[in-house]
């Protein structure tokens, strides 16, 4: 098992004719995800990659059973998109597009917080690498080939950081049963939190690996909701020691704001709810293999 | 994306928030006549920097004569105001914002803010204004008040009046705070700015409610559909490098070390940087240079790094996705070439067709120094860096 998404996951691209989404669906295509199409407003009934392109989201969970869904949407028109799948019924969305300005961010965390508990989709992103449960299904744009299937889960906001920790848990032998891109805007879908609770509800996750960052209350929620109601392990690496305040480091969301958001603040805060925590960027492996290895 | 205080007042006024009467000035000439045009016998020259706590860098000066607003005026223009916002290196005032003197009777705080946590505008007020809101929230949490907006409902007048009354405004002047607060919030949702603080918001001998001093700062990525107040950036305020980073589509931050970096994403880019410092040495930029680094973005970077004369040594760190290592590898070694790189180089590799990259820098003939983990690559910045400070002597 893995969370949000496995093989039989039926898989629908929004933004599917555009560059960006022709090559990264051909890419989840060609990693063996189950893509039943895509949408693109004024393009329904044509074929694109072989596929069946359709006008609405709606039409696409109707025809084509679709279940989750990918945004490559230009930021002015993605929340507009995030929208859309929700209303359609779908049940997972990642959006990956960069740069949704944070007020449509507010009006789509409204607007989903209206559907009931069991109605409503669940969305990771945006500005995010998007999900993947290696071996099974890819819902995102980073390389495939880099995760091996296993059964450590990972969440974390940034991409390549997050490619960094797949490759050095590769390296030793360690497989991600999936790894979750939460994204880097101040405003998510998901949090860690709620990824966390996901794979402590996963039985064939055994231990989880969180990637932040400076920025933000999150990462000590999540440290928070470890303590109270985790079984597993979890170890966490926090980026962002050598970054001023008050700078805004690349992601939209990575900017020491107020007290408790900098990284060595929310390294002590984890510290004491028990987290493991990564000494390095370059320890992220080592770290994880040392907790499997005293779960036996 | 911030502005000056004046063009705050200006986008408020706008939207019903009561301000004292004042004028730019560009020069002591301007100045004077900016303070005979508002009258009256006492006016404020203020510094417009694009920072806070103006006040403690001397940037703000209360005038009572024609020739103290010239003196204030000449002290001030072309002078770097240094506060604890703005870095060492201060920031430039080009700008003077003459304004009518107030009789303060009170000082008050009010804040609007993006609350990452509760997904919604904040509300943020204190009837002990003056202090930074930092200050106050160590020192005096009780004495915060603060109210949550509901998105799709926006803000009432009981929260606007709740607001009021938790700030201590006398009874017949509440109806102008809920229109100045309900101002600042319109103004926060339709300008999509992610701050809006006006401290001290005060309240007059005559029992008026004037915004003293405003900053406004504003989302970047709702830029594009905010023509107006794109055009009010001073890129005098920012800084250069970053600025030409920007206009080149790289994420550039300049920071005081002097190992530089080039990193492909901004978390991987952050952990190198706390790489580097746990190795023993301090970087001198973040640098993202994004997804697709063709060779030609490969290139811009290295320029963006180089030209900081701190740089020592410089390490690119790449975890190759959707890139593939040997198209960046070939990247980097026509950027060592083309711009005749002098100090030592230290590329890491890692990701989709590592061996071929490592290959292509191999096979170039350049002294550029491989690693195949980050621990490997940030001590061997650190380690060039400290070969190259010790020939210098």
């Amino acid at each position: 098992m893995a969370i949000l998404i496995d093989e039989n996951t039926r898989i629908i691209v929004q933004g599917f004719t555009g560059k960006i989404g022709t090559f990264h669906a051909q890419d989840m295509i060609n990693y063996g995800s189950n893509v039943v199409g895509g949408v693109t407003p004024g393009k329904g009934g044509q074929k694109h990659l072989g596929k069946p392109v359709f006008n609405t989201v709606k039409e696409a969970v109707e025809q084509a059973g679709a279940e989750a869904s990918i945004i490559f949407v230009p930021p002015a028109f993605a929340a507009d998109s995030i929208m859309e799948a929700a209303d359609a019924g779908i049940k997972y969305c990642v959006a990956i597009t960069d740069g949704i300005p944070t007020q449509d961010m507010m009006t789509v965390k409204n607007f989903l917080r209206r559907f009931p508990e069991d109605e409503r989709m669940m969305l990771t992103g945006p500005n995010c690498a998007g999900t993947i449960s290696p071996g099974k299904s890819m819902l995102g744009i980073m390389p495939g080939h880099i995760y091996k299937p296993g059964n450590v889960g990972v969440v974390g906001r940034s991409g390549t950081l997050g490619y960094e920790a797949a490759d050095q848990m590769k390296a030793l032998d360690i497989g991600i049963s999936t790894s979750v891109g939460i994204g880097g805007d101040p405003i998510n879908g998901s949090s860690h939190r709620d990824i966390l609770e996901k794979f402590e509800q996963d039985p064939d996750t055994k231990a989880v690996v969180m990637i932040g960052e400076i920025g933000g209350p999150q990462e000590v929620d999540a440290g928070i909701f470890f303590k109270e109601n985790m079984s597993k392990p979890l170890v966490a690496y926090i980026a962002g020691l050598t970054a001023p305040k008050g700078r805004r480091m690349g992601h939209a969301g990575a900017i020491i704001s107020s007290s408790g958001e900098s990284a060595a603040e929310k390294v002590e805060r984890l510290t004491e709810l028990g987290v493991t925590i990564a000494p390095t960027p370059s320890a992220m492996g080592e770290t994880v293999a040392k907790v499997l290895a005293k779960l036996g | 994306m911030d502005i000056h205080e004046y063009q705050a007042k200006q986008l408020l006024s706008e939207y019903g928030v009561k301000i004292a009467e004042g004028g730019l000035a560009y020069s002591p000439e301007d100045a004077v006549q900016r303070a005979r045009e508002i009258g009256g016998d006492v006016w404020v020259v203020k510094a417009q920097i694009h920072s806070g706590a103006r006040g403690k860098a001397g940037g703000i000066k209360i005038c009572r004569s024609d020739d103290e607003v010239r003196q204030a005026a000449e002290d001030l223009l072309g002078k770097r105001l240094v506060t604890h916002q703005t870095g060492p290196a201060g920031k430039v005032c080009l700008r003077l914002y003459v304004e009518a003197g107030t009789d303060i009777a009170r000082e008050l705080y009010f804040s609007l803010l993006v609350d990452r946590e509760h997904e919604r505008i904040v509300m943020v007020g204190s009837a002990e204004g003056g202090m930074e809101i930092e200050e106050l929230a160590e020192n005096r949490p009780e004495a915060i008040k603060k109210i949550h907006i509901e998105p799709a409902v926006g803000l009432r007048d009981f929260q606007a009046r709740k607001m009021a009354f938790a700030l201590g405004i006398e009874p017949k002047q509440i109806s102008h705070a809920v229109k100045t607060i309900k101002g600042c919030y319109r103004a926060m949702r339709e300008l999509d700015a992610n701050m809006l603080e006006i401290n001290p918001l005060v309240i007059t001998v005559s029992g008026d409610l004037i915004a003293l001093d405003a900053k406004m700062g504003f989302d970047d990525n709702a830029l594009f559909r905010q023509q107006k107040i794109s055009e009010l950036r001073d890129k005098t305020q920012e800084d250069p490098r970053e600025m030409a980073a920007a206009d080149r589509g790289l994420s550039y931050v300049g920071l005081d070390g002097d190992i530089g970096c080039m990193i492909n994403g901004a978390g991987l880019a952050m952990a190198t940087m706390d790489m580097i410092k746990l190795a023993g040495g301090e970087p001198a930029n973040f640098l993202d240079v994004g997804g697709g680094a063709s060779p030609e973005r490969t290139e811009k970077a290295f320029r963006m790094v180089l030209q900081d004369e701190n740089v020592k040594s410089m390490l690119v760190n790449i975890f190759a996705g959707i890139n593939r290592c040997d198209w960046i590898a070939e990247g980097v070694v026509q950027a060592v070439n083309k711009l005749n790189m002098q100090i030592p180089l230290i590329v890491r590799l890692s990701g989709t067709n590592v061996e071929e990259g490592r290959k292509i820098i191999a096979d170039s003939g350049l002294p550029i120094i491989t690693a195949d983990t980050l621990a490997e690559a940030a001590e061997k910045a650190v380690q060039a860096r400290n070969e190259v400070v010790a020939k210098q002597g």
